[in-house]
């Protein structure tokens, strides 16, 4: 998954845990990048027409921008449930975050064809938990 | 979360390759489920350089996942065995339609199993970590595999073209 999806996933989920657009702070935690790169970002990405930001406000997905967002995080939540189901692994969620630079959506597609996930998904994925809501996360 | 493609510990590294041993495991197991699922009279007549692309998929892919999984071995990890991903497979197998449909399934998978190597020699590439294996032999193995992909890739298309 390219950086461009994973700011555009960010934003989706910062966007639902806030019930409004995504500030710059939440951004930079949630990517552990500092705010200035989160701002550079989001110019990029707003010039692409993914989203609009509105100063002192934050970031708010377009429809294109959400479209792009749910596919990002449906590739993540196929990368921790193939963790969690098929290589078992417990701290499926660190191990994701490390990992979903490198899976890309196609591999992603692949690994689907041996996972079950819900009809649901991404909506049951939990931003606060950052995993989905049928998995259950390993006390960190 | 954390942004950019690098491969930074050994326990990455393990975990990529054995993605990259599932992946295989993967197209081993449809390929050899696609040749089963065609309908009687199509399987009667098929076409012999289809019966052979999907023999010789299913043959490299196993060769693929063995050279995978000695490094997975050298990081003191393990692999998922074949036999528990092909049951995976065959629990959420739907056939695809026809000889055409079962082109197309094999062409996605030379291609994914191209893109995720390619991807993982990149994030090797520009980590510069340590790992309790031979950087070296890491690359040179995923780079012959990366190179065995793209001639499956084309290996398929031809064959494509050739039916179209």
């Amino acid at each position: 998954m390219n950086t461009a999806d994973q700011y555009l996933k960010a934003v989706y989920l910062a966007q639902r845990m806030e019930d409004g657009p995504a500030a710059t702070g939440t951004l930079a935690d949630m990517l552990d990048v500092s705010p200035a790169s989160v701002n550079e970002m989001v110019g990029k990405l707003e010039e692409r027409g993914l989203l609009e930001h509105e100063k002192y406000k934050g970031a708010t997905l377009t429809d294109e921008g959400i479209e792009r967002a749910h596919d990002a995080l449906t590739t993540y939540c196929i990368i921790e449930r193939f963790l969690t189901n098929v290589l078992e692994v417990e701290e499926f969620r660190d191990e994701a975050r490390a990992l979903e630079a490198v899976i890309d959506d196609t591999v992603a597609e692949r690994l689907d064809t041996i996972i079950d996930r819900p009809a649901e998904c991404p909506e049951c994925f939990d931003p606060e938990a950052d995993c989905c809501s049928y998995l259950e996360p390993s006390l960190d | 979360m954390s942004l950019g493609q690098r491969v930074a510990t050994d326990h990455q590294l393990a975990r990529l390759l054995q993605i990259g041993v599932v992946l295989e495991e993967v197209v081993e197991s449809r390929a050899a489920h696609h040749l089963e699922s065609l309908p009687e009279a199509e399987r009667e007549a098929i076409d012999p350089d289809v019966e052979a692309l999907l023999d010789e998929a299913a043959d490299e892919s196993a060769e693929h996942r063995d050279r995978l999984a000695a490094l997975v071995d050298e990081l003191e990890a393990e692999t998922v065995p074949y036999e528990e991903i092909n049951a995976l497979v065959d629990a959420r197998y739907g056939p695809p339609e026809g000889t055409d449909g079962v082109l197309y399934d094999q062409l996605c998978n030379e291609e994914t199993a191209y893109k995720f190597y390619d991807d993982l020699i990149g994030a090797i590439e520009s980590s510069d970590a340590e790992y309790a294996i031979d950087r070296e032999e890491v690359l040179e193995t995923l780079r012959a595999i990366r190179e065995e992909e793209r001639e499956g890739v084309e290996d398929v298309t031809e064959i494509m073209e050739r039916r179209a």
